[in-house]
């Protein structure tokens, strides 16, 4: 018998059931936004004992109703926040910090572990004015401390934390957990919110 | 003379169109692979604001979504004051513990610390729902938060 080579399959649909797979994927999902700004809330408890925090060490920002911004009783610009922040957590004042930087101006902020950032808001400010001071104030917490990684590890803190995260990063781990965490204890994040 | 008629007809040949499919294809699996199924089905207008010194919210599974904006044009009834939705439906500030308390049923009892909830609040919501929603979480002790962002700066764009 003689061999029949096989009929083609036409393939002309193909295209057709590719759109249709295509347009049901678009329409059933989204792409995710799956990053945002970690917080950690305090605990309900609450201690009777008064914690007493000198003035100089609290740097106070205020959010009103109309989105303004008022710190350490000055109005200011959401643009000027970050090095205001910045240059209040690294003042060393009482001279026991020796990587910092800043002015040791006597009357700001002693060291960097004492310094508080204190947030207060009304119930009326816009949630997008709140993340830009949020993102802010992280922001000049991740600088100075992208400063002292460097200095000290020569890669930046944000790098590092990358890393750390990272599944593929051929690195020891356990040792880049200690620098991380040692960076973390020279510059604490200490932002406190006011209810 | 057959031969020279051949060459006659004047249209154009057919566009060949047989690497549509390929195409069309590659198409479809980008789309498969960057994004995923919806999970709820919003209710709300769901803008959310810009950041830069955003995390990766790392286990999905681990992952509580509270979402909050003003009602949708479809849900004009409600209001043009911002509200909650938690899974498909509108809730009230009241309904959050049962639902952290649902979800953490859920997950397996090692897992339930390292539950974080995250934020998908609108940009224009204002912050007295939001305290409210954390007052609220730190009643059941939920204090692993997100505010979910987009990635972006936080100046000049609205």
């Amino acid at each position: 018998m003689a061999k029949r080579a096989a009929p083609e399959v036409n393939a002309g649909s193909m295209a057709d059931i590719a759109f249709l797979l295509l347009i049901f994927f678009l329409v059933t999902t989204t792409i995710e936004t799956d990053s945002g700004i970690n917080r950690k809330l305090p605990p309900m408890e609450d201690s009777d004992e008064d914690v007493i925090i000198k003035q100089k060490n609290i740097f106070t920002v205020l959010l009103n109703g109309k989105d303004q911004l008022l710190v350490e009783d000055n109005i200011m610009e959401l643009k000027d926040l970050r090095e205001a922040a910045r240059e209040f957590l690294d003042n060393g004042g009482d001279g026991s910090c020796n990587y910092c930087q800043g002015k040791k101006d006597p009357s700001s902020s002693d060291n960097p572990d004492k310094a508080i950032i204190s947030l207060k808001n009304e119930r009326e400010t816009s949630y997008k004015t709140y993340i830009a001071v949020q993102n802010e104030l992280v922001a000049a917490y991740n600088e100075l401390r992208d400063v002292r990684a460097e200095a000290e590890y020569g890669m930046p803190f944000t790098e590092m934390e990358a890393n750390y995260k990272d599944v593929n990063w051929p690195g020891n781990k356990v040792k880049l957990k200690e620098k991380i965490d040692q960076i973390k204890v020279d510059y604490p994040q200490k932002l406190s919110e006011v209810q | 003379m057959s031969k020279f008629n051949k060459k006659k007809s004047g249209d154009l040949p057919a566009v060949n169109t047989a690497s549509l499919p390929d195409i069309v294809f590659m198409l479809l699996f980008f789309f498969m692979v960057a994004t995923v199924m919806r999970q709820n089905t919003l209710k709300i207008a769901n803008n959310l604001p810009f950041a830069d010194q955003v995390e990766k919210l790392d286990k999905k599974d681990l992952v509580m979504y509270i979402y909050a904006g003003q009602p949708s044009q479809n849900y004009k009834q409600y209001g043009t004051e911002a509200r909650i939705q938690l899974n498909d439906d509108f809730a009230s500030v009241k309904d959050i513990a049962a639902f952290i308390a649902q979800e953490r049923a859920s997950k397996r009892e090692e897992l339930i610390p390292f539950l974080t909830t995250a934020l998908k609040v609108d940009g224009d919501a204002n912050m007295g729902l939001i305290g409210d929603i954390k007052q609220e979480l730190r009643k059941v002790n939920a204090l692993k938060l997100n505010y979910t962002t987009k990635k972006g700066s936080v100046f000049g764009r609205d």
